[in-house]
């Protein structure tokens, strides 16, 4: 099922892009939550797929027989998860302060470190 | 290619034995260097009296130099290693051209520093006016004794960079900062191109060593590259030298103090851009690109120099504008290169160089004493100021071309190289004769105007200048009238030896004072009688002609610089705009495009596979999919709060199916938690948040950014199927899955490289999240207070 999943990893990076390209702040945390889903995929993908078999050993043994899932890129999505949901959460403060101060939530209507029509040599 | 040796060489027999291992020439031109270091702190010990300590050291060069006039033929050449790696070294050499201008340069500096100890006696910035006044004496030493394209390079816009300070010296006013500002670039452009034009002629000659491509003759002008490195050469010579249309910026360097306008923008660094062409003679010289390009932009500048200098009322500018038309006039002798030509160019050189030093600073000294340079508000200062108006007066005999004066021996000299022109370039007689006429006239205001007559209420006040202030136009001006007395004391081991260095070949020099009473001497009569004429004329109805003239004629070059000044401004800003329109969404695009065709640029390229095996797969894992996808289509377009939020936890949920189906129930468990609490945070969020639609039609460039995201969505996919196609490497999950129980205790194997093998890692995470945690929570109760 490589092919169809990474279609769909494909899918899901052009939706965060799309959102990620708007001037609502709002959509762009949007975007920005999908992309992290569409690269934990990706990272998870590329360590290739084992099917129903996880990285656990019996519990009367000392390793597992056979194939089973790779436990590396795991190991790192799960990383990637925590800290993709910290990051978000403290960007959606940050959105809501941006409105209370400035009374937008607009990207472009937030000028105040390059206000317009003004170019500083 | 034409190479340097055989005959080439063979013209210039005794090269290698010109070679001295000495360091004296290199003394020469650090000295000044090691003098401006020292400057300030002379100035802070010994106030403006530090000058006649700073003079000791170009005095010293220029006794150095007058005893080596005998070896200027064939010449010293030294060399000093510098960069060896990449084959640049200090090479200099003292030839009759170098000599000439570096007794120029040291002799009139000796004057020139004393001078200014006087004029600028008690300025605050002292220390510092010497120390770049110093560096620029070392900088056009090097110019003219270096014998290396590079070192001669760097030197050349060392020279452009101590002007730039000196005009700009009185940096508290806004014409002074405009004028350096003018200066630095207009000589600053030309100085690139004549980079670009020597590393050519370097590249082409095979060498790096001035006298190694002078040396072999013409052998360049068979290169298809000649017209190239011709142009090239001939631009940075130009705005150095201030031809026409360059020359607008030398009348603003009358900005600087009058020390500096003695010295580098009449006697000595103006000059640079004629040195190179005379020293480039034997090489680029002698097509008839170069004389029509010489001779043409030579002439118009000579005349059109001394025009603008009838229309001035103010004396330093009136000035500015007959070394304007001399520079044009040594420009254009060179061009037909000949003998007569170049012979006629070194002895105006030398002329011009003492007659206009002298009279600068007889200007300044007015300017000092009087309190102001006006010609219409000066006159009457003879009584007062004796001395200046005996050097001015013994100056302009040299530049009306007087009997006496060196001017007249120069004059006669550039009538010979005329009459050897005049076949073919019977307009060039006329224009030179009619800048003689006005030049004439030039003469007689600046002798006349400011010293005779009434005096008027600024001769009333004045007084005579300090002795420091004399020394140099009297000097100056009097030997003007020395080497016009006796004309072979400079003849044989000055202007013969540099013609000698310009033509490649032993040049000779008789000079006859006095010939006959032939029609050119009739002709150089009726000259000083039409110039008398116009001067009369002059008197009457100056202002008239400058009311008519100067709205017209009025600098059109000047405004041209500052068309193109705001141009460039312009230009700035409006590609500032394009690049940094302090729009996020315009950057996000910038940037997701960038990578996108960055890395699609490279897959084009790179020889990739990708996998494409299907092995048809599970009801479940095509619904999961399906779900997933619908959810993030959803998502992109939705345009309510509530339809996006759900969205969003849907997709979250997808994925957290999509790891459970492949072996990875633990990203599952984190996935389905963290989605749960980004909904709830979400939600949280857009509670506090107005009412407002996600998205509208008119919110972007629908198209553009539409076809950003679907590239960049295609790019992943590629990628990723370009890595599934590469053989796998199992080896550190395979270790893994081996060492988890006996060497860590834990059968979870995702858990045991969390908490044991990668443990300071996940410490790591678990300060961040904390950190976000606390910054949140900070953001939250200063956003509560500032509502308060």
């Amino acid at each position: 099922m490589e092919v169809p999943l990474a279609l769909l990893i494909g899918l899901l990076t052009g939706v965060a892009t799309w959102l990620m390209l708007s001037r609502n702040l709002i959509r762009l945390l949007l975007g920005f939550a999908v992309l992290g889903n569409a690269v934990n995929l990706l990272i998870f993908t590329a360590g290739r797929l084992t099917r129903d078999v996880p990285p656990l050993v019996p519990l009367d043994a000392e390793a597992i027989e056979g194939a089973f899932a790779n436990p590396l890129p795991q190991a790192l999505v799960l990383t990637a998860i925590v800290i993709g949901f910290g990051l978000l959460a403290f960007a959606l403060v940050l959105a809501w302060q941006a409105y209370v101060r400035l009374g937008t939530i607009r990207t472009d209507e937030m000028r105040e470190a390059e206000p317009p029509g003004e170019v500083k040599p | 290619m034409p190479g340097l040796s055989g005959e080439g060489h063979a013209a210039d027999e005794g090269l290698e034995g010109r070679f001295r291992s000495g360091r004296a020439v290199l003394t020469v031109v650090l000295a000044p260097f090691v003098a401006a270091g020292a400057a300030p702190l002379l100035v802070r010990l010994l106030g403006h009296r530090a000058s006649f300590v700073l003079a000791l050291v170009p005095a010293a060069s220029f006794l150095w130099l007058v005893a080596r006039t005998d070896e200027a033929t064939p010449g010293i050449l030294e060399s000093t290693p510098w960069v060896p790696g990449l084959d640049v070294a200090l090479d200099f050499s003292l030839d009759g051209l170098s000599l000439i201008f570096s007794l120029l340069i040291s002799g009139i500096g000796t004057l020139i520093v004393v001078y200014a100890g006087g004029y600028l006696k008690g300025h605050p910035m002292l220390g510092r006016f010497f120390l770049f006044l110093m560096m620029f004496m070392g900088a056009m030493q090097g110019v003219v004794l270096a014998d290396n394209v590079v070192s001669l390079f760097v030197f050349w816009e060392l020279t452009s960079l101590a002007s730039y300070l000196l005009v700009g010296f009185e940096s508290s006013k806004p014409a002074a900062r405009r004028a350096a500002l003018q200066a630095l670039l207009i000589t600053g452009t030309g100085g690139l191109a004549l980079l670009a034009g020597l590393l050519m002629l370097a590249n082409a000659g095979g060498s790096w060593r001035i006298s190694d491509l002078t040396g072999a003759g013409s052998w360049i002008q068979d290169d298809p590259l000649y017209l190239p490195i011709l142009i090239l050469v001939v631009l940075g010579c130009f705005t150095k030298s201030a031809q026409w249309p360059f020359h607008s910026w030398l009348p603003g360097a009358m900005q600087a103090p009058t020390p500096v306008s003695a010295y580098l923008h009449s006697a000595t660094m103006v000059k640079a851009g004629v040195y190179l062409l005379a020293r480039l003679d034997p090489a680029l010289g002698g097509s008839p690109e170069w004389l029509w390009i010489l001779t043409g932009i030579g002439g118009l500048t000579m005349l059109m120099g001394v025009v603008f200098a009838l229309l001035e009322t103010d004396l330093k500018l009136v000035l500015a504008w007959t070394t304007v038309s001399a520079l044009g006039t040594l420009v254009f002798l060179l061009g037909p290169t000949h003998e007569p030509g170049a012979k006629a160019a070194m002895a105006f050189l030398l002329v011009h160089a003492l007659y206009k030093g002298a009279l600068f600073m007889a200007a300044g000294n007015v300017d000092h004493e009087a309190g102001t340079r006006d010609l219409t508000k000066l006159g009457g200062l003879m009584r007062v100021m004796p001395v200046t108006f005996a050097t001015a007066a013994l100056a302009c005999v040299s530049m009306a071309g007087l009997p006496l004066g060196l001017g007249w021996v120069a004059k006669e000299l550039i009538g010979a190289a005329k009459i050897a022109l005049e076949d073919e370039f019977g307009i060039t007689v006329i224009a030179a004769t009619l800048t003689n006429l006005m030049l004439f006239c030039v003469a007689a205001i600046v002798a006349i105007v400011p010293f005779t007559g009434k005096p008027t209420e600024p001769a009333e006040h004045a007084h005579e200048a300090p002795w420091s202030m004399l020394a140099g136009p009297v000097v100056l001006s009097s030997l003007g009238l020395v080497f016009g007395m006796a004309p072979n004391l400079v003849a044989d081991s000055l202007i013969a030896a540099a013609t000698t260095a310009v033509m490649g070949r032993k040049a000779t020099l008789d000079i006859v004072l006095f010939k006959a009473v032939d029609w050119k001497f009739l002709l150089t009569l009726a000259t000083f009688a039409a110039g008398a004429v116009l001067f009369a004329f002059w008197r009457r109805s100056a202002a008239r002609w400058r009311a008519a003239l100067n709205p017209t004629l009025d600098r059109g070059p000047d405004r041209g610089y500052d068309h193109a000044m705001a141009g460039l401004a312009a230009l700035a800003t409006w590609q500032t705009r394009i690049w940094q329109p302090g729009l996020l969404h315009r950057y996000m695009a910038a940037s997701f495009a960038v990578v996108t065709l960055a890395v699609a640029a490279s897959l084009a390229r790179g020889d990739v596979r990708f996998n494409l095996s299907f092995d048809g797969g599970r009801l479940i894992e095509w619904a999961v999919f399906a779900v997933t996808a619908a959810a993030g289509l959803v998502a992109a377009f939705a345009t309510t709060r509530l339809l996006a939020v759900t969205a969003l936890g849907m997709l979250g949920l997808g994925v957290a199916m999509i790891f459970m189906l492949f072996g990875a129930p633990d990203l599952a468990i984190t996935q389905f938690m963290v989605e749960t609490l980004v909904v709830v945070i979400l939600a949280l969020v857009l509670i506090r948040l107005p009412g407002f639609r996600l998205s509208s039609r008119s919110d972007r460039p629908r198209w553009l950014y539409g076809s950003i995201s679907v590239g960049t969505g295609a790019i992943v996919t590629l990628l990723l199927l370009g890595v599934l196609a590469e053989p796998f490497d199992p080896r550190l999950s395979e270790w893994f899955g081996a060492t988890a129980v006996p060497d860590a205790f834990g059968h979870n194997i995702v858990n045991v490289i969390l908490v044991d093998f990668r443990a300071l890692d996940t410490l790591g995470e678990i300060i961040v999240v904390f950190a976000a945690a606390l910054s949140a929570l900070a953001a939250i109760g200063i956003g509560a207070r500032a509502r308060r």
